[in-house]
C-alpha cells in the first residue's frame, strides 16, 4: 500500500517543521504542496526530508490540495490524507481517518470535531457549519456534522475524481456533494484537533458572507450535475 | 448635416479605426475585433440614416426611437459582459491547470536531477 500525506502550506515556515515532526510516525510519503509562499516554507520542508511541490503563484487551498491529489494519481498512491500545514491537525489522529479507507469501507473519510469526542468551535463557524449540514442532507442525503473540516482521507477513486474536479476556493463542503453525486462512500469519524499554532484562519468575518453564498451556490449547482466520468485505472 | 450628426459620425468612425489600429498593433485578437468592428459599422449606419432607427422602432411598436436604441444597446452590452465572464472563467481554468502542471513537472525534473546526482540548481554534487 502506497500512502501519501498531502500538506497544503502557504507561508507556514513557522509551523511546517512542527507539522512534519508530528507526522514522523506516519508510514507513507510526506508531500508539502507549497502554494506560492513568500517565506522559507519550501526550504524548511525540504530540509526535513519531505517531498515538496511548489506552485509558481498562489492558487488557493483547493488548487493546492488538488495538486497533491494529482501527484497521488500520477504516482499511483492507494490513498492519501490531507493534513493542514498550520498545525491544527494531530499526527496521532491520522489512524482514525485512514482505517475505513484502508479496509475498503469508505472512499472519503472526514475527521470531525463535532461528533462525540471532538472539540468546540467558534460560534460563527458553528452557525455556518449547521447551514451546510442541512444543505448536504437536502442535496446529497448525507449527514455530515463538520463539513468544513480539512482533515481527510481520500481513497483511490476519490483521488481520481478530485484530481479532475475540485474547486479553487473553499472546496471542502462542495467536494462532499461532488463525491456523493458520483456514488462514493463519504463517512465521518470523530477526531481531536488543537487550536492553531500561529497565524489566523483564512476566512475572516468580512469574507464569511461571501463564503456562505459562494459555497451554497456551488453546492446547489454541483448537485444539478450528472455523474462525472472517471475512467477506471 | 447638423452638428450632432457630424459629431456622432466622427465618433463612430473614430471607434472603427481605433479597433483596426488595435488589431494592427496586435493588442486585440481578430476574434474579438470582429465584434467591435460590426458594432461600430452599425453605429455608423445609425448616424447616416436616422430613418433606419425610426422605421425599426415603429415596426416593433416603440414610438420614441431612441428608447429602442438604449434597449438594444444595454442588452448588447449585457451579452458581451456575460461572454467576457465566460472567457475569463475558461482562462482561469487553464491558468490553474498550467500552474499545477508546471509545479508537477518541476518536481519530476528535480527528481530526475537527483537521480543523476545533480542538486536542485542543476549543479553536480561535490564529492
Amino acid at each position: 500500500m502506497k500512502i501519501l500525506a498531502i500538506i497544503p502550506a502557504y507561508n507556514e515556515a513557522a509551523n511546517i517543521g512542527a507539522v512534519i515532526e508530528d507526522l514522523k510516525s506516519f508510514r507513507g510519503d510526506l508531500l508539502v504542496v507549497n502554494d506560492g509562499s513568500t517565506d522559507a516554507t519550501a526550504a524548511v520542508a525540504r530540509s526535513l526530508g519531505a517531498l515538496v511541490i511548489s506552485h509558481p503563484f498562489n492558487l488557493g487551498i483547493g488548487g493546492t490540495v488538488q495538486t497533491g491529489l494529482r501527484y497521488a494519481c500520477e504516482n499511483d498512491y492507494d490513498y492519501a490524507i490531507q493534513f493542514d500545514g498550520d498545525g491544527q491537525h494531530r499526527g496521532d489522529q491520522v489512524f482514525k481517518i485512514v482505517d475505513l479507507v484502508q479496509r475498503g469501507e469508505a472512499d472519503l473519510v472526514i475527521g470531525s470535531r463535532t461528533l462525540p469526542g471532538g472539540y468546540k468551535m467558534g460560534i460563527t463557524r458553528w452557525v455556518g457549519s449547521r447551514i451546510f449540514h442541512c444543505l448536504i442532507r437536502g442535496l446529497a442525503g448525507k449527514t455530515i456534522e463538520d463539513p468544513t473540516s480539512g482533515f481527510r482521507c481520500y481513497g483511490k477513486r476519490t483521488i481520481r475524481l478530485f484530481s479532475r474536479f475540485y474547486t479553487d476556493d473553499y472546496p471542502e463542503v462542495e467536494s462532499i456533494i461532488t463525491a456523493a453525486r458520483n456514488g462514493l462512500r463519504v463517512v465521518e469519524v470523530p477526531v481531536l484537533m488543537r487550536g492553531r499554532l500561529s497565524g489566523h484562519s483564512s476566512i475572516t468575518r468580512r469574507k464569511s458572507a461571501y463564503y456562505m453564498l459562494k459555497v451554497t451556490l456551488a453546492m446547489v449547482v454541483d448537485a444539478m450535475r450528472g455523474r462525472d466520468l472517471i475512467e477506471e485505472s | 448635416m447638423d452638428l450632432t450628426k457630424i459629431a456622432s459620425l466622427a465618433l463612430s468612425t473614430g471607434i472603427f479605426f481605433f479597433v483596426v489600429w488595435l488589431v494592427r498593433e496586435r493588442r486585440l485578437r481578430e476574434k474579438y475585433a470582429l465584434l467591435w468592428l460590426c458594432t461600430s459599422l452599425f453605429v455608423i449606419l445609425l448616424t447616416v440614416s436616422r430613418r433606419f432607427l425610426e422605421v425599426a422602432a415603429l415596426s416593433v411598436g416603440i414610438y420614441y426611437p431612441p428608447s429602442l436604441l438604449f434597449l438594444v444597446g444595454v442588452l448588447f452590452l449585457l451579452m458581451v459582459a456575460i461572454g467576457q465572464s465566460v472567457t475569463l472563467s475558461r482562462l482561469s481554468e487553464s491558468n490553474h491547470n498550467l500552474a499545477q502542471e508546471v509545479a508537477l513537472l518541476r518536481k519530476q525534473v528535480e527528481d530526475v536531477g537527483v537521480g543523476m546526482g545533480l542538486d536542485r540548481d542543476g549543479d553536480k554534487d561535490k564529492g
